[in-house]
């Protein structure tokens, strides 16, 4: 048998090429972690900088001096055209519209899954299909009827027409979550509790319900990530009170008026982005596990 | 007495694939009723057909004398054990139990004696607290069964609840499962593809394929008498040999010819008359053909045979040969003498054997 | 009565979402479809008359930037996020001890929303004070980088921010798929000592062909909705020049008042967009079915 132990010199070599490769890996690694991480510090420090230091100074250097009264500004006295009150009263208008969306449509989404995954009946997989369509459509092609309804149902511009929007285009994706979790429970387990006796809703509040938790938190995450991160529906059915705080972002950051203070901005930015940041720093696991079950479909 | 189940002119199909084909069955109080037969035979949609689970296309089901047709299942009085166990995972075990009561509006007090007296029985008290996630195999079982017996129903529904088992295991439940029917009386319709848990247990068989009842009867009928060539080759491990032969009558009794490998002939002579077709299939159970020293009765008829192959396992040897093209299997003695490549001399009783027609497959006497 | 809703209560139930999504979604692409072949300018008109729409979008040149920028930014946006995602997905995949803290930095950008994003880029990109200030007051005083008002170059930068958004995304679905290739292929191929990128080329990027194909989806289906990346950036200027079909879209529904053209381009953003998708859910759910 040949002798397959390296001689010293080879594994002295082949040790020092292998902390190199190792050495430019995490080097590598860091250089795309400062890519990812730049425009957040940039946001961060120019919030906290004055508009004098921002002219004067370094994009990325740190505040000489920190202030914030940019984020004072953004909060509560910043312009979205000719309104002055700051994000403030739209961050409670996302709040008002994501909380009622969310939990109507993850329930309603629930009850779906539920019906799909283990009341199978003919046509209902028919439906699903439907369904999951619809979640891709590019939302343009319904906004212009669905003006017209909003309108027609008189509760065009409201909060309650945002709700209702982001409720019947966010089922689809509910359903799915829902539909491929309880798909995955063994058809015996209904079967049993029919014969035990318990009807449709008795099963599903005393024995799916409980095993929902993991889903509950993956679906309420992702809608609130959408609904909180919308724009477009946002954009399109709103008026000038009932603005969700993308918008107003979008419009502080527009509005041509007086001069351009980039660290309210960067502050209002950051207030619009700090709910969904939270999510993700806090359920991160639940909120990637969304994101790839919301693109890995079926 | 009427029957506590009776199924007749029962079709079931899905869209236009008909999954189970005229089927009439009827038990008795206290009958344990197996249903057997491979996988995709239609016996787990014949249960659930029974449980409500399914409903039929066709033909009607009665339940201790009523008509169950389109009752949903919880009115039918019946409990179901299932394959998976099916216990509910967020419960404890004794809310497991319970549930059913509860659903039902029993009062506590009830649903609390009725739940330590199936759990002495089944001696799972110790369990009770625990979610079914903690539980082993077989302690799961118990729990089922505890959800089953709590009912106390007319009529138990099985399916294959052993086959989640380990072997050790399956064969203790097996037989607490038979005490436990033994000692309730109660009615029970038992789905398995395992045949020996089928002869073990029932009082009545059904074997099915493709849909259709193959034969019903008795563990004994079955295993002595199989309908066809279907049952004969599923019922009964190893398999009933199924040897391709030709018949000769004359007055005192049928001559029967079996190929050798070299050609030459076994003649066996069975000495009741028959009126048989010239080319049939006989099937002898291994047990049949033995070691000359051990048959049992004097009914044997001795011949010369080459062993191919000798499979010593434990308490039998079986032997295998080549008969009418086909592998036999002999059942001898744990200390036989034959050795592969051998002849042996081998004793033929033909006291049980059946004769099957090779083109229908059924059986001829 | 009570077993018939015994029987039909699932039914029931599931029965105003799928109305709801017959309503909203069917009914309102029908709609729409009906509305892009009449004349209708500020309020819809029902008479059916032909292609027109379809003809006036072709002639607008301001629609025609709007496509080619759907193109080329689509392009872009796609192969570079999959190649830097594929990319990031194989370093990560060699034991690095500190995975978790670095998926988490990769892949922050997928909870923001793409105002947040285009507004934090569209500061650090301004010609004025952001990157090129900076990197003039380090001593490159000819150092320019004005893509965001320059129109030739600013589509360029809508891409640079939706990759900065989405790649660690990406990355996190290559990730999950190199981590289900079957561990004993990989140690079956070490066993015959093949090089540890001969692993990667030859047995578990091939085996991620579905991956790849989700990655693509999705992508594209981010690329042909994003509006709300180049309201924030670049509000689709200068000029029109970064427009694409969906802020097209929007501007001649809301401030044009022009619905004939914002239903046509809608209705050709849908048939892109199904064009894309339809035969890849029609061929997942076939195969779920079986």
């Amino acid at each position: 048998m040949t002798d397959l132990t390296l001689t010293p010199v080879q594994t002295r070599q082949s040790h020092i090429g292998k902390a190199v490769l190792r050495w430019s890996l995490y080097i590598l690694l860091g250089v795309f972690a400062l890519f990812y991480l730049m425009p957040l510090f940039v946001m961060v420090t120019t919030s906290l900088k004055s508009l004098e230091e921002i002219r004067t100074g370094d994009l990325v250097a740190l505040p000489r001096e920190v202030t914030f009264e940019a984020w004072r500004t953004a909060w509560s006295s910043a312009c979205t055209g000719i309104q002055c009150e700051g994000v403030r009263p739209f961050f409670w208008n996302s709040v008002l519209i994501a909380i009622p969306a969310v939990t109507l449509s993850t329930l309603l989404g629930a009850m779906n899954g539920y019906v799909i995954a283990q009341w199978r009946f003919r046509g209902a997989n028919l439906i699903f299909s439907l369904m999951l369509f619809g979640c891709f459509i590019p939302f343009q092609v319904v906004l212009l009827p669905m003006a017209r309804l909003l309108g027609m149902m008189g509760i065009a511009g409201t909060i309650p027409g945002l709700i209702f929007v982001h409720v019947i285009y966010g089922l689809g994706f509910t359903t799915l979550f829902f539909r491929n979790y309880y798909v995955s429970i063994p058809a015996e387990l209904t079967k049993a509790a029919k014969v035990d006796g318990a009807g449709f809703f008795r099963i599903f509040w005393s024995i799916f319900l409980p095993l929902s938790l993991p889903i509950i938190v993956v679906t309420v995450i992702w809608q609130f990530t959408q609904i909180w991160n919308d724009f477009l529906f946002g954009v399109s059915f709103s008026q000038a009170g009932t603005q969700p705080v993308t918008v107003a972002l979008n419009n502080i950051v527009n509005s041509t008026t007086g001069v351009k203070e980039y660290n309210v901005d960067m502050a209002a930015a950051i207030i619009a982005a700090l709910p969904t940041l939270l999510v993700y720093v806090v359920a991160g696991k639940y909120f990637i596990r969304g994101l790839t079950a919301g693109s890995v479909k079926g | 007495m009427s029957p506590i189940l009776e199924i007749s002119n029962l079709y079931k199909n899905y869209g236009s694939t008909e999954i189970l084909k005229d089927i009439n069955v009827s038990i008795n109080a206290g009958d344990f009723l197996v249903l057997v037969g491979p996988s995709g035979c239609g016996k787990s949609t014949l249960l659930n057909c029974i449980a409500g689970l399914e409903p039929i296309t066709s033909g009607t089901l009665n339940i201790g004398g009523q008509d169950m047709t389109n009752v949903s299942p919880k009115d039918r009085d019946i409990a179901m054990v299932f394959q998976s166990y099916a216990l509910y995972p967020t419960m404890s075990v004794a809310k497991n139990i319970t549930f059913g009561m509860k659903v039902r509006g029993v009062d506590p007090a009830t649903q609390e004696r009725k739940l330590q007296q199936v759990a002495q029985q089944l001696q799972i008290e110790p369990l009770l607290k625990r979610r079914p996630g903690q539980l082993s195999g077989g302690q799961r079982q118990r729990v089922a069964m505890g959800r089953a017996l709590v009912r106390d129903p007319k009529l138990f529904l099985f399916d294959e609840p052993l086959s989640n088992l380990d072997a050790k295991l399956r064969v203790e439940m097996r037989t607490e499962i038979k005490s436990l029917h033994q000692n309730l009386g109660a009615s029970m319709v038992y789905v398995t593809h395992d045949q020996i848990e089928a002869m073990t247990l029932a009082t009545k068989i059904v074997v099915m394929k493709g849909g259709v009842i193959q034969q019903v009867g008795s563990p004994a009928e079955i295993y002595n008498r199989p309908a066809n060539l279907f049952v004969a080759d599923f019922m009964g491990s190893p398999a009933m040999n199924l040897i391709p032969a030709k018949t000769r009558s004359n007055g005192d009794g049928t001559h029967i010819e079996i190929a050798r490998r070299d050609g030459s002939q076994i003649v066996l002579k069975d000495r009741r008359n028959r009126d048989l077709p010239e080319d049939v299939i006989i099937g002898v159970r291994p047990e049949d053909i033995a070691d000359p020293a051990r048959a049992s009765s004097s009914a044997g008829q001795e011949a010369d045979c080459l062993i191919d192959v000798i499979e010593p396992a434990g308490a039998d040897t079986y032997a295998v040969m080549q008969l009418g093209g086909k592998h036999v299997t002999a059942r001898l003695h744990a200390e036989t003498t034959a050795t592969p490549g051998a002849t042996q001399r081998l004793s033929f009783d033909l006291g049980k054997v059946s004769y099957f027609a090779p083109d229908t497959g059924l059986r001829l006497n | 009565m009570t077993k018939w809703l015994e029987e039909h209560t699932p039914k029931l139930v599931l029965a105003p979402s799928f109305v709801a999504i017959m309503i909203f979604v069917y009914g309102f692409i029908a709609w729409t479809a009906w509305v892009s072949f009449t004349r209708s300018r500020l309020l819809p008109k029902y008479e059916i008359e032909g292609l027109i729409q379809y003809e006036r979008l072709m002639a607008s040149p301001r629609w025609e930037t709007a496509l080619n920028n759907l193109f080329v930014f689509g392009a872009l946006f796609i192969i570079i996020a999959m190649v830097l995602g594929l990319l990031l997905a194989i370093l990560l995949d060699q034991n690095i001890r500190t995975e978790g803290a670095i998926r988490t930095i990769y892949l922050y950008p997928m909870a923001l929303s793409m105002i947040v994003t285009g507004t934090a880029w569209k500061w650090i990109l301004n010609p004025g004070l952001g990157l090129e200030a900076m990197i003039r007051g380090w001593g490159f005083e000819s150092f320019t980088f004005d893509w965001l008002v320059n129109p030739d170059m600013a589509i360029y930068t809508v891409v640079i921010a939706a990759i900065w958004q989405s790649s660690g995304f990406v990355m996190a679905l290559f990730l999950a798929g190199l981590r289900s290739v079957d561990q004993e292929i990989i140690r079956a191929a070490q066993v015959d000592g093949i090089p540890t990128w001969r692993v990667y080329t030859a047995i578990i990027i091939p085996s991620m062909a579905p991956i790849f194909l989700s990655a693509f989806i999705v992508l594209s289906h981010l690329a042909i909705k994003s509006f709300d990346l180049v309201i924030a950036l670049t509000g689709g200027g200068p000029g029109y020049a970064t427009d694409l079909p969906a802020t097209y879209m929007y501007a001649m529904a809301f401030s044009r008042g022009d619905i004939g053209q914002a239903a046509s381009s809608a209705m050709i953003m849908m048939m892109v967009v199904f064009a894309i998708v339809v035969p890849y859910l029609y061929s997942e759910l076939r195969s779920k079915d079986d």
